[in-house]
């Protein structure tokens, strides 16, 4: 299938400080962004896709001259594709605290003139989503067709149904949570301990020592990875697999170490941690992570779900995974109950799909034919928006 | 309810304007159909990926669960209408399914093939088991786990509880109100909580 092609990202910088949920104000910032596709005379095919804790605003198409730099969810946004780009305009911001271009903890604090690093303000999902908010009132998008986001950016599409009712006419979250349980603020806490207590953390003021903390880094994503993947998907890659091959009926000897990889998992492992170690910041891990961890819409509303999500309006599409333990679909159907008790519109599939938490990356046939279908709505409705009269306007 | 006029007998039992839920809607066609034609609102639970997919293309509303599982995700009488319609008898707990259906909607419509239909009986009479129209399989490939009649279901109706407002049955297309039990090839009955 097409892909949207070379892509150019684009910032923009907002002079006006930002409130913050913590109470603290972000004085200025700049937001990166990309858009694929064309805003028609409407303004009504925008749809808002919404990133994950790794991922950036680069979601579809390839950045010239670069190899391997396909967008992170370029299987599904094209023209074409489910989210198809010639019926959309699709963008996708790199969220505060971030570290693909947005203003985050490696930029120079106004205040000090050093960068940032661990006094970059705690930032949550609300935040985000009030700094994508004013992204769109300066591209001139008063209502978005759609928000999209899976897992941590699925949060974000529920937190614009809450912060933002009348701006989008559908919320599509996928394989998310409405908060984190205590065994995935757990896991969140053992990769930021990772980060903190590297030595060449520096209490979060490394780059002014010339170093990264690429230890704490590499594990906290291997910690991480383990948690994508279902453990079915695990034991079918890797199984008992040692690095030294050997036939089931006469298996390699063991090497006897402790301290060398013996089995593939663990070079898998450790392969993504070097990688990932390589272009991530460290107190953007730890940011993101607890982003994921203050998630909690409830929270404001005695713990009711379904209090929270009276004042949506749009329709909802939820989607999970039954393989994804990390936010299972018993999360989903959570999120679904205080929709059905609110009597708001709503869609939930549950995908039959053997990767885990991943597979809302993966462009599985029922998932994304559903997502297409979806879509496919989504568009015809937003095309009879542009062309029904508008109801308000200057005249002509 | 595959058969068009079926399922249009069906429809007429939904006050126009209904907050309808279908527990095993299938493609979604009737929900279009009370959606389009009496101005009905509400959802379909389906476990199968293709109806799910079919009735998202419909614009029906679906949320993809096993109604074995129950229906816990719905509060009592958040519904004007609940249909259970063609799937009674795919259900293992076929009472806690219409306990939970009394339950969730002011008023229950069920649907499932009368076992007692004539042919059927000519058939068993003959020694073997029958496959009609609405049973269309043999004995050793049917998905339908339970089988019942007409008459089986007053009873059964009565010790769950549930008075019947209305009931009849369907064939040809035609409602059968005159010896259901043995006439028509489909039972219907509309209840509500005793």
């Amino acid at each position: 299938m097409q892909s949207v092609g070379p892509v150019t990202p684009q910032s923009r910088h907002f002079a006006e400080p930002l409130a913050l949920q913590s109470g603290a104000r972000l004085p200025a910032y700049t937001l990166v962004y990309e858009t694929y596709g064309t805003l028609n005379d409407a303004r009504s095919n925008a749809v808002l896709v919404c990133h994950a804790l790794n991922a950036s605003h680069h979601v579809a198409g390839t950045h010239a001259g670069k190899d391997k730099s396909e967008g992170w969810w370029d299987n599904l946004v094209g023209p074409g594709k489910p989210l198809d780009t010639n019926r959309f305009f699709v963008i996708g911001v790199n969220n505060l605290g971030s570290c693909f271009g947005s203003t985050g903890p490696m930029h120079d604090n106004p205040a000090t003139g050093r960068p940032y690093g661990a006094d970059f303000p705690v930032v949550t999902v609300e935040d985000w989503v009030d700094a994508q908010a004013r992204l769109l009132d300066a591209l001139g998008i008063d209502q978005l067709a759609a928000v999209i986001g899976g897992s941590l950016g699925g949060m974000q599409a529920l937190s614009w149904s809450l912060r933002y009712p009348d701006r989008l006419r559908h919320c599509i979250a996928i394989a998310t949570a409405p908060n984190l349980s205590a065994q995935n603020i757990a896991f969140n806490e053992v990769a930021r301990r990772a980060i903190v207590t590297d030595p060449d953390f520096h209490g979060g003021h490394f780059y002014a020592h010339g170093v990264v903390p690429k230890r704490g880094l590499r594990v906290a994503r291997m910690i991480g990875h383990i948690t994508y993947l279902s453990d079915d998907a695990m034991e079918s890659k890797f199984g008992r697999l040692t690095r030294n091959g050997g036939a089931a009926a006469t298996p390699a000897r063991y090497a006897y170490s402790t301290q060398d990889i013996e089995f593939e998992i663990e070079s898998y492992l450790r392969h993504q941690g070097d990688k990932f170690s390589d272009y991530f910041d460290a107190n953007t891990y730890l940011l993101i992570t607890r982003a994921l961890d203050y998630f909690d819409p409830a929270r404001d509303h005695g713990g009711d779900l379904s209090v929270a999500f009276a004042k949506a309006t749009c329709q909802f599409q939820l989607v999970s995974f039954t393989t994804d333990w990390r936010f299972s679909p018993a999360r989903s159907r959570e999120i679904v109950k205080a929709l059905l008790d609110n009597r708001h519109r709503v869609s939930y599939a549950e995908i039959e799909a053997p990767h885990g938490h991943d597979a809302f990356l993966l462009d599985d046939a029922r998932y994304h034919g559903l997502l297409r279908a979806r879509f496919d709505l989504i568009a015809n409705e937003a095309d009879a928006h542009a062309a029904a009269p508008k109801s308000t306007g200057v005249a002509a | 309810m595959s058969d068009r006029k079926d399922m249009e007998i069906i429809a007429e039992l939904v006050p126009p304007g209904s907050r309808v839920l279908d527990l095993g809607c299938g493609n979604g066609e009737l929900l279009a159909l009370l959606r389009d034609t009496r101005q009905c609102t509400g959802y379909g639970v389906e476990i199968a990926d293709e109806n799910v997919l079919a009735c998202t293309r419909r614009g029906v509303d679906a949320i993809q669960l096993n109604l074995e599982d129950g229906l816990a995700i719905f509060e009592d009488q958040s519904f004007d209408v609940v249909l259970q319609l063609d799937t009674m008898q795919h259900l293992r707990n076929t009472e806690r399914m219409l306990r939970e259906t009394a339950r969730v909607g002011r008023i229950g419509i069920v649907s499932f093939p009368n076992f007692a239909h004539w042919p059927n009986r000519v058939r068993i009479a003959t020694g073997r088991m029958p496959v009609t129209k609405a049973m269309p399989y043999e004995w050793y490939d049917t998905p339908n786990l339970r089988v019942g009649t007409y008459a089986d279901f007053e009873v059964l109706a009565r010790k769950t509880g549930l008075s019947v407002l209305d009931s009849f049955g369907i064939q040809g297309g035609r409602v059968v109100r005159r010896l259901p039990n043995l006439k028509a090839s489909v039972a219907v009955f509309k209840f509500q909580k005793a």
